[in-house]
């Protein structure tokens, strides 16, 4: 099985009002030192077979047409070990 | 005319939208997300609504529905298409339309009877405003911002592909305080207002939406 990570990031120029809202919250808690907040979004996908080229094609092609908005999204693909949860699991957490 | 509505899962307005059709002068027909064809229709809403519980992007899993393959089959033939609020975010993001739409700049969701400006006149949707006229029509909405890069906003003015702008105050952070975008062939039209809200007196600010509906039959004589 492959393990493909998506990172999901709106376009610099594009404003983003949730990490707006994210970053305006951070103060009132106690955090201070934060200049700025950006959210995106981070999909693992789980896909049969080794991880090849092919594949990784495949994977960026799902990420253009469906997972981001190229319009006011950037994406990055890259294949991972080890899931979020598993990492966390570990860690005992 | 045949008038096709879409219901998706999540649609919140494909009754009103069909109602204002019907008030319009045409026949109202409700087309279902999953259908392939489009049962005849001569033109189709895709109305407002949380298509798909807006997961992912709003509009992004709509786009994906087979209903769709048909809609943008039949906006390439030139078939008027007019996509309300949930509706525009699909049509942007099937590429029917240039931009997005993103969250509202202030994070609010806006509920407000909002004064706009009708710029482009020879669409199938528009023809029975005057150029410049202004009108009061509803607004509701978690994710009105319109977006696109400068040169495509360049182009959306140079080519008078604005269909309808703000006026009084920009409710939602769209660029240009563009509220409404077409095509280049104009048959495709994009608002994030609900013109289907503001055709009758007793429910809305007026009827200035209903010019939406009776477009139509005015193409068609033309």
């Amino acid at each position: 099985m492959a393990r493909y990570v998506v990172d999901v990031m709106p376009k610099p120029e594009i404003l983003d009002p949730q990490g707006k809202a994210v970053h305006g919250a951070l103060p009132r808690l106690g955090f201070t030192g934060v200049v700025d907040v950006r959210q995106g979004k981070r999909f693992e996908l789980e896909v049969e077979g080794e991880a090849t080229p092919e594949l990784l094609a495949e994977v960026e092609r799902i990420a253009g047409t469906l997972l981001a908005n190229p319009v006011i999204e950037d994406f990055e693909v890259h294949t991972e070990e080890r899931t979020v949860a598993e990492v966390a699991q570990e860690a005992g957490r | 005319m045949k008038v096709g509505v879409v219901t998706f899962p999540g649609s919140l307005d494909d009754v009103d939208a069909r109602r204002a059709v019907t008030l319009g002068g045409h026949q109202a027909v409700a087309l279902w997300h999953g259908d392939e064809d489009l049962r005849g229709v001569d033109a189709i809403v895709l109305p407002g609504g949380f298509s798909y519980g807006d997961y992912l992007r709003a509009g992004a899993i709509s786009r994906f529905a087979p209903v769709m393959t048909a809609v943008v089959e039949a906006a390439g033939r030139g078939v008027p298409v007019l996509g309300i609020c949930n509706g525009f975010q699909v049509l942007c993001e099937s590429h029917l339309l240039p931009g997005a739409l993103i969250r509202n700049d202030h994070r609010k969701f806006n509920c407000v009877d909002q004064r706009l400006r009708i710029e482009r006149t020879d669409t199938p949707w528009t023809s029975s405003y005057d150029e410049g006229q202004e009108v009061t029509i509803v607004l509701k909405n978690g994710e009105g911002g319109f977006v696109a890069d400068e040169a495509t906003l360049d182009r959306l003015e140079g080519e008078g592909l604005v269909v309808a702008r703000y006026l009084d105050g920009n409710p939602n952070g769209s660029l240009r305080d563009i509220a409404g975008v077409s095509n280049d062939r104009g048959n495709v039209v994009g608002l994030m207002p609900h013109p289907e809200h503001a055709v009758e007196e007793l429910t809305g600010p007026g009827t200035d939406g209903l010019g939406f509906f009776t477009s139509l039959v005015e193409t068609a004589f033309a």
